[in-house]
């Protein structure tokens, strides 16, 4: 039988080791070179990324991408659980609330950075318009602040939904015993939630945080058709950067920064792996 | 703690459909469950027990009728304002905290001075026999303490007019099952906790309560003792449900003196026949397994029947015996017989069926 | 007790028609550039179309560029969503039902690639894909989204597959059934919710993609969604028919759902997702 098992496996090791593993010593390897165009590659063992860590601008970068990411978690957490909460938990309504939840979710990355530069745009767009109207002053392509305040609206709009669905799935687990025992010792709501609806949703919770943590700092398409980074560098993020250096040709620069990257995405993966999987096994009933 | 009663308490799910024919839950119900006393709702799966449990705590407002606390109406008031406990099928606590905070929860959302709130959990935690569980997380407890835990919330209040306990043997280990039973009781009897313990087990509603009220299709079939309820069932339902196995429920036909059932007849002594008010009738039979004498002896006064089945229930053996009926039903009785009685499949035993012990119902009302 | 109730829903209630008109907005306005002019969309600031036209869209459909990439797009991400069903349901399977050496680090492997930044692959894939002669084809681009659609089908499916208990399985063998047979004819029915849940989930992640997409194609075959990132003409950005493109976008992503919708409910019930 354990053989057996290995032959269900060699289809997808093999697809994902061409996919995957091959493409990744490839880059290894050109992250030890210098190369340029089509220039023979000269080793310079780690030069790479020494050069790629005292960058400036990679490390301008990975700064702005994780107050980015940290700004994410900030405001899409909280406000996930408190539609969540306002949600109904039964009747007519709730197909309509989750299917309208879930178009953000369906639209291509790069379609929801069009849809909301036709929002955006200066003459254009309606939130112009309403600063106009309110007297103030708002540019998406020329204000830095205007530029990564609106990529941050833009994916709270995009992923909040995510969290709802999932607080709300796990909201609907709740038996609603624990609810009465709440009224019956006297809790309000305050404490109702602290105590009971809290620690219950601890393992949705913790699989929100840890998708949105590793999918917002791969974030690409959104910024790239919005501000296109930027103006200048203000809304170009990790994934934005070390693909603009891959594709002026700096390989050897950009595959050492792509695997800095990759590690630092890593480490945050592992830490999660950890985590989901202990939840999922001590997480059961009672 | 206080008495609860319910006056005419009907309740349709259905009423706010706008349905013309409703389906009533629970029918036009009267009961009173006196202050301090053990009691139980028996009844089978979907009988309205847990409707009425609902209606007791403030879930459900009734359809019609009134619920009354300690003579006080309390029918438009929510659970909270009626200070009613419950207990749940399965441990309901506080998981975050450990078990001396779940126990002093319900006083800290009163305001209640730390002193004495330590004063209060310790002396309940004694008598549940938590104290050395007090710093645990209380998640890390087994069911029934659990369970234990989940009580212990609704006793520490000085307020709690009454403890609603819904089926809360379900998810307790089986061993741990008799010993839990067995301390629920006794923290009843000792703090003269007004309880309602509902549930579709007779065993537990029978050990537990002082007084159980048995519930079907909505309605109130008896309520008494569990002394009453077995030996002077008011209806074959419930002599039928309770007893393991229950009453063996027998249609025959009253003739003056004669009821004549299929295959056999019995005499009736003037004793029976001046109490009972009809004479001539088609009617239902009861009597329990264990009241029929069985032997392997053949008297004048004795029928005679086939043994299909035989169970050993360990110290007893249960015998179901079928008597053939030609083109009618066939007549089938169940009986108990002593553990060295030998019989087999097939062999023929002699019943008596001993007056003394018969109970006679017609309309699913006794007459007898 | 029950009018503050009352109170509490009603706030929930005008906070969610809030947040959900706020959700709104944004694709309202899409849609409504995109029956617009461009005129009108430069000039005036209208809530609704003056001049209702359809024009953008008949200048898709019109379009070799633009019918061409949806076309392209939709061709690879329907090879890939078959390649990667085949290959992750048997994994899926044996991740499921049998403990073999090295298997939770397999599991790990599969889900690092995951989270793996595309940005990762730019360079490697260009090479590869150009020494394979497969540069700028729709099998490019199929082949290298395979890199994130296996792991995630094969976590799915492994989850949807460990609900489902082993004794089916024991049982079928022991009536007799061959391996094939008892999978068609047993088990395949039993996850068919899960594997729409996979499907669902690649295929949507797949039509979005655009790193990948953009670098390993040019012409032949350009996806619509790098021809969207384009949209420039020489008379400026073409706002209404950047709108109409979007909303074309849309359909196979709502096509999928109509679809898949009930195993979507219970997927999020019972799965990973």
């Amino acid at each position: 039988m354990k053989n057996r098992a290995w032959y269900f496996v060699i289809p997808m090791i093999i697809l994902m080791s061409i996919g995957a593993f091959l493409p990744l010593m490839v880059v290894v390897n050109y992250s030890q070179h210098y190369i340029f165009a089509g220039s023979a590659a000269t080793y310079v063992g780690l030069e790479n990324f020494v050069e790629v860590l005292h960058d400036s601008q990679f490390r301008g970068a990975v700064r702005r991408q994780f107050i980015f990411t940290f700004m994410i978690l900030l405001i899409e957490i909280p406000l996930g659980i408190i539609i969540a909460l306002a949600l109904p938990k039964k009747g007519f309504w709730v197909a309509p609330c989750l299917v309208l939840l879930g178009i953000p979710l369906l639209i291509p990355y790069n379609v929801v950075g069009i849809i909301w530069r036709l929002f955006t745009q200066s003459d254009i767009g309606v939130i112009p318009k309403i600063f106009e109207v309110l007297g103030g002053y708002y540019n998406v392509t020329l204000d830095s602040f205007d530029a990564a305040a609106t990529i941050l609206l833009l994916d709270v709009w995009h992923w909040t939904p995510l969290v709802v669905l999932l607080v709300y799935a796990g909201l609907q687990a709740i038996p609603d015993a624990y609810y009465q025992a709440a009224a019956i010792d006297g809790a309000n709501s305050w404490r109702t939630f602290r105590f009971v609806t809290l620690p219950k949703l601890r393992s949705v919770l913790t699989l929100g945080i840890l998708l949105r943590l590793m999918d917002s700092f791969k974030i690409y398409s959104e910024p790239l058709l919005l501000t296109g980074g930027g103006p200048g560098t203000a809304t170009t993020y990790l994934s934005l950067f070390v693909a603009r250096k891959a594709e002026s040709y700096e390989l050897g620069y950009a595959s050492a920064a792509s695997l800095i990257y990759f590690f630092i995405v890593l480490a945050m993966s592992y830490i999660a792996f950890q985590i989901i999987t202990r939840i999922g096994k001590g997480g059961k009933v009672e | 703690m206080a008495s609860i009663e319910f006056k005419n308490v009907s309740h349709s799910f259905e009423i706010a459909e706008g349905k013309d024919k409703l389906e009533w839950a629970v029918k036009d119900m009267n009961i009173v469950w006196e202050d301090g006393t053990a009691n139980a709702l028996l009844g089978p799966s979907g009988c309205g027990k847990t409707t009425m449990l609902n209606i007791i705590s403030g879930l459900l407002t009734p359809s019609k009728g009134k619920v009354y606390i300690d003579g006080k109406d309390v029918t438009e008031l929510s659970t909270r304002e009626r200070h009613i406990s419950q207990v749940f099928q399965f441990p309901v606590i506080y998981d975050s905290m450990n078990v001396y905070n779940n126990l002093s929860f319900p006083l800290v959302n009163m305001n209640f001075p730390k002193s004495k709130i330590k004063e209060k959990v310790m002396k309940i935690a004694e008598i549940l026999g938590l104290v050395d569980y007090l710093d645990a997380p209380s998640s890390k407890l087994n069911s029934a303490e659990k369970q234990k835990v989940s009580l212990g919330r609704g006793i520490v209040r000085d307020d709690t007019v009454g403890i609603l306990l819904d089926e809360p043997l379900t998810v307790i280990d089986p061993k741990l099952r008799g010993e839990l039973r067995r301390q629920l009781k006794m923290i009843q009897s000792e703090l003269k906790i007004t309880a309602i313990y509902v549930t579709h087990d007779q065993h537990e509603a029978l050990t537990f309560a002082d007084k159980v009220a048995i519930v079907k299709d909505g309605q109130l079939v008896q309520i008494g003792s569990p002394y009453d309820l077995y030996y002077n069932p008011a209806s074959p339902f419930v002599g039928y449900f309770i007893g393991s196995p229950g009453m063996n429920i027998l249609d025959a036909k009253l003739n003056g003196s004669t009821l004549s059932l299929n295959g056999f007849k019995i005499e009736l002594s003037k004793d029976i026949t001046d109490k009972m008010e009809i004479k001539n009738s088609e009617c239902q039979l009861g009597i329990r397994p264990e009241e029929i004498i069985t032997s392997k002896e053949r008297t004048t006064e004795t029928i005679s029947i086939k043994v299909a089945i035989i169970e050993n229930m360990g110290s007893y053996k249960i015998l179901t015996l079928i008597k053939k009926n030609g083109s009618n039903r066939d007549l089938s009785i169940k009986t108990r017989i002593d553990i060295d009685m030998s019989v087999s499949k097939g062999d023929i035993v002699y019943l008596k069926f001993p007056e003394k012990y018969l109970k006679i119902f017609k309309d699913n009302h006794k007459i007898y | 007790m029950n009018s503050k109730k009352m109170k509490n829903n009603k706030i929930s209630k005008y906070f969610l028609i809030l947040y959900f008109i706020l959700l709104a907005m944004p694709i309202y306005w899409m849609l409504n550039t995109s029956f617009k002019f461009d005129t009108e969309i430069l000039s005036q600031f209208t809530l609704f179309p003056h001049k209702f036209t359809v024009k953008n869209y008949v200048e898709i459909f019109n379009s070799s560029v633009w019918m061409g990439s949806f076309l392209h797009s939709l061709e690879y991400v329907c090879i890939n969503v078959i390649i990667t069903l085949v290959a992750s349901v048997p994994a899926a399977y044996a991740f499921s039902r049998w403990k073999f050496k090295g298997d939770h680090h397999l599991f790990f492997w599969l889900l690092t690639n995951r989270m793996a930044p595309a940005v990762i692959f730019m360079i490697p894939f260009t090479q590869i894909y150009s020494s394979l002669g497969l540069f700028d084809t729709v099998w490019a681009v199929a082949l290298s989204h395979l890199l994130f659609n296996i792991p995630l089908a094969v976590w799915i499916l492994e989850g949807f597959m460990s609900s489902i208990p082993k004794e089916l399985d024991e049982t079928a063998f022991i009536d007799g059934y061959s391996f094939p047979q008892f999978f068609t004819k047993i088990f395949f029915p039993q996850i068919k919710a899960g594997i729409g849940v996979a499907a669902f989930l690649c295929f949507t992640f797949s039509w979005v993609e655009l790193i990948l997409a953009k670098t390993l194609t040019i012409i032949n075959a350009k996806p619509v969604v790098v021809t969207l990132t384009v949209g420039i003409g020489a008379e400026g950005i073409k706002w209404g028919l950047l709108g109409a493109a979007g909303v074309l976008t849309l359909i196979p992503g709502a096509v999928v759902v109509y679809f898949v919708r009930n195993n979507l409910a219970k997927g999020f019930a019972m799965g990973r997702v």
